[in-house]
């Protein structure tokens, strides 16, 4: 490949006649995206529209209990209540400025697809989301929101009904109506130019991070920890430390642990294997392993490209938390600093207290990437809250 | 499937041979493969040059709601790649059989076998190998791989692999397709040019594209068979096809609909078969009439 690869790991993998529209995408964000207005309107979107720069704040009960310093950078308080905010509007501009004038997306738990509804809705873009029945039952308020916002929800029913099959929908909508239509990847995964595209777009996380920290430490951090489904909101905050003294950690979906048959952590478990999937070459769960996670972001078989080549090279650290482990730091944060993570995020906030036991991190930096009032209806029946 | 001492390979053979071809598909274990086995044979007797058989991948791309649904049913039904080469091992075909399946596909039936051949090996690599599933298809009696998620540039392994089993590798050209990457999948391509009518998924349709007379002008200048689907249902269409200047015709998901609502489905396949072919035939005769002092078309036979 000329380009879009992450040493072996990701390209093109799309048949021809997807291969036309992806180079011309590529083209596309190479010229326009990179061009001063664009940055301009996109910087004054994300401030005015998005709510950035997010926070970064200094959990001072957590960091009490663990003795290290954890830091959190709150994307959960962007607008939608996720990360996903990022990409999505970096993608709609790059979309209406190339001329199209609909999106189609994909989304699993519905935050994706909220971010698209409301970019769509914001720049008066035609809006349809394709959903796994499974996932429209289970995240019936999602659904309600993107209705609201003008978006069309496409149920769909192959397949597990879930978010691989969503995406499978969506890439054949595209696959026919390329000529009007932008596929506004929620995450660091699929053909070129999509990961490295959604990479830079959520790398304002980082940037922001990495500035932030500075002038609260004075220095970098020694570990930064991030949940990683397909991966953006780790890459996200990864990609400015990616030549600093800064430690990466992957919390992957564990599900019933990486050593199990039911997970999502085809990086920290030992029957993942290389594999072609959504149009990238990367690594993918053993084909004896069912896809699982008690968190609806995190459940993809796949990973990014770009973490692929991360753990290959030996770059970032990945491990499989667990849905117990997950839950547990889902009610702890909540119970010692009063924010309620994603469950996704909880991911993260759970590898993040196991660094601190282990003792070889003084400064911690967890990537919060969204909130849990979406996760109100799994925590209520586990912890009994009603 | 004998391998002749000519440059032809048994796909180019069978299309220059049997010109203009009528090239099949359905999809391996919908809704068995006991039953794949009778249509095929259906296929075969109603006048079918070469036959595509599908082996379903759980995350296709670019298929329509049809060849979707059967490979669906077929992944109900519990087909594998290993049950799909016992079939294939089972059949003894005039036409030669050609595989279509997803990269995935071919990479895991390495590793799985990687996996297996090296059980006692302290270092599993986990890097898949596409030799394996090859080495087997050409045991099997297969005489060519379609895989659609392929892209030109990456098929260098592939195509060693096809070229040491004496396999085909044959790449869908889509109607928006020139220049570079052209000559890219031209340079990669054997047995023959896969003609995709119109931009999209698969699935039938009632008109063939004016983009088929595009892409076909385009790859004149290639001295490969081309063959056009995507959207092809009627005999009708066949003879427009070939009237363009096609050399085969390829149908799919007008044949799994038959087999999905069709009392019969293996008499319904073969007279579908028969009409496509006659389809065929039909419009490499007027293509003749038209051409009168050029050099003659292979004159069309029948089997």
């Amino acid at each position: 490949m000329t380009d879009g690869t992450f040493d072996g790991y990701g390209g093109r993998h799309v048949p021809d006649p997807l291969q036309e529209p992806l180079e011309e995408l590529a083209a596309a964000y190479d010229d326009v995206a990179k061009s001063d207005a664009f940055r301009t309107e996109l910087r004054d979107l994300l401030e005015e529209f998005a709510g950035r720069p997010s926070p970064l704040y200094y959990a001072r009960n957590l960091s009490d209990r663990y003795g290290a310093e954890i830091y959190l950078k709150r994307e959960d308080l962007l607008h939608g209540g996720a990360h996903k905010i990022n990409n999505a509007l970096g993608q709609a501009l790059l979309a209406k400025r190339s001329g199209r004038d609909r999106l189609i997306a994909e989304t699993g738990a519905g935050q994706h697809g909220t971010a698209t509804a409301m970019v769509g809705a914001l720049l008066d873009l035609e809006t349809e989301i394709y959903m796994g029945k499974k996932d429209v039952e289970r995240q019936e308020m999602n659904v309600f929101r993107m209705r609201l916002m003008g978006a069309e929800v496409n149920e769909v029913t192959r397949g597990d009904q879930g978010l691989a099959d969503a995406v499978d929908a969506a890439l054949e909508d595209f696959a026919e109506n390329v000529a009007d239509t932008h596929y506004l990847v929620g995450s660091v995964v699929g053909p070129d130019p999509f990961p490295r595209m959604v990479r830079d777009f959520q790398s304002v996380i980082g940037r922001e991070a990495r500035e932030q920290i500075q002038e609260r430490t004075g220095g970098l951090p020694d570990a930064a920890v991030a949940c990683v489904g397909g991966g953006s909101n780790a890459i996200g905050l990864f990609h400015a430390f990616r030549d600093d003294p800064v430690d990466f950690y992957g919390a992957e979906g564990g599900g019933e642990g990486s050593d199990s048959t039911k997970h999502a952590a085809p990086l920290a478990s030992e029957t993942g294997t290389d594999d072609v999937l959504h149009g990238m070459k990367t690594r993918v769960i053993g084909d004896d392993t069912e896809v699982h996670s008690v968190s609806a972001g995190l459940d993809y078989p796949g990973v990014g490209p770009e973490h692929a080549m991360y753990r290959a090279v030996g770059r970032c650290e990945y491990t499989g938390i667990t849905d117990e482990e997950a839950l547990a730091a889902f009610r702890e944060l909540s119970e010692t600093e009063g924010i309620v993570p994603a469950l996704e995020s909880s991911h993260a906030v759970a590898r993040a207290i196991q660094l601190a036991e282990a003792g070889e991190h003084e400064t911690i930096l967890v990537n919060l990437s969204g909130r849990g009032d979406k996760d109100m209806e799994t925590a209520a029946s586990k912890f009994d809250l009603s | 499937m004998s391998q002749e001492g000519t440059t032809d390979s048994d796909i180019e053979a069978a299309i220059r041979e049997n010109h203009p071809a009528l090239i099949t598909y359905i999809t391996a274990g919908d809704p068995s493969l006991e039953e794949t086995k009778e249509y095929v044979e259906a296929l075969d007797r109603g006048g079918s040059d070469l036959i595509e058989l599908g082996l379903p991948f759980s995350e296709p791309i670019a298929e329509g709601p049809t060849i979707q649904a059967a490979i669906n049913r077929a992944l109900d039904a519990g087909t594998t790649p290993e049950g799909f080469f016992d079939l294939v091992d089972d059949l003894e075909t005039e036409a030669p059989l050609l595989v279509m399946t997803y990269y995935n596909m071919i990479l895991q039936y390495g590793s799985s076998e990687a996996s297996r051949a090296s059980e006692s090996d302290a270092e599993p690599s986990n890097k898949p190998d596409v030799r394996p599933f090859v080495e087997r298809g050409a045991e099997a009696g297969l005489s060519g791989i379609i895989v659609p998620d392929l892209p030109a540039e990456e098929a260098d392994p592939l195509r060693e692999a096809c070229d040491d089993y004496g396999l085909d590798l044959v790449f869908i050209v889509a109607p928006t397709t020139e220049g570079e990457r052209l000559d890219r999948i031209m340079s990669q391509v054997s047995g023959f040019a896969y003609v995709q009518a119109r931009l999209g998924t698969t699935g039938a349709r009632a008109d063939v594209s004016g983009a088929t007379h595009d892409s076909l002008a385009r790859l004149s200048e290639y001295d490969v068979p081309k063959a056009v689907g995507f959207g092809v249902s009627e005999g009708d269409h066949a003879a427009e096809i070939i009237e363009a200047g096609a050399d085969g015709v390829i149908v799919g998901s007008a044949l799994i609909d038959l087999i999905a609502s069709s009392d019969d489905p293996a008499a319904a396949l073969e007279a579908k078969a028969e009409e496509l072919k006659r389809g065929a035939i039909r419009g490499a005769d007027d293509n003749a009439v038209e051409s009168v002092g050029e050099t003659a078309a292979t004159s069309p036979s029948e089997r």
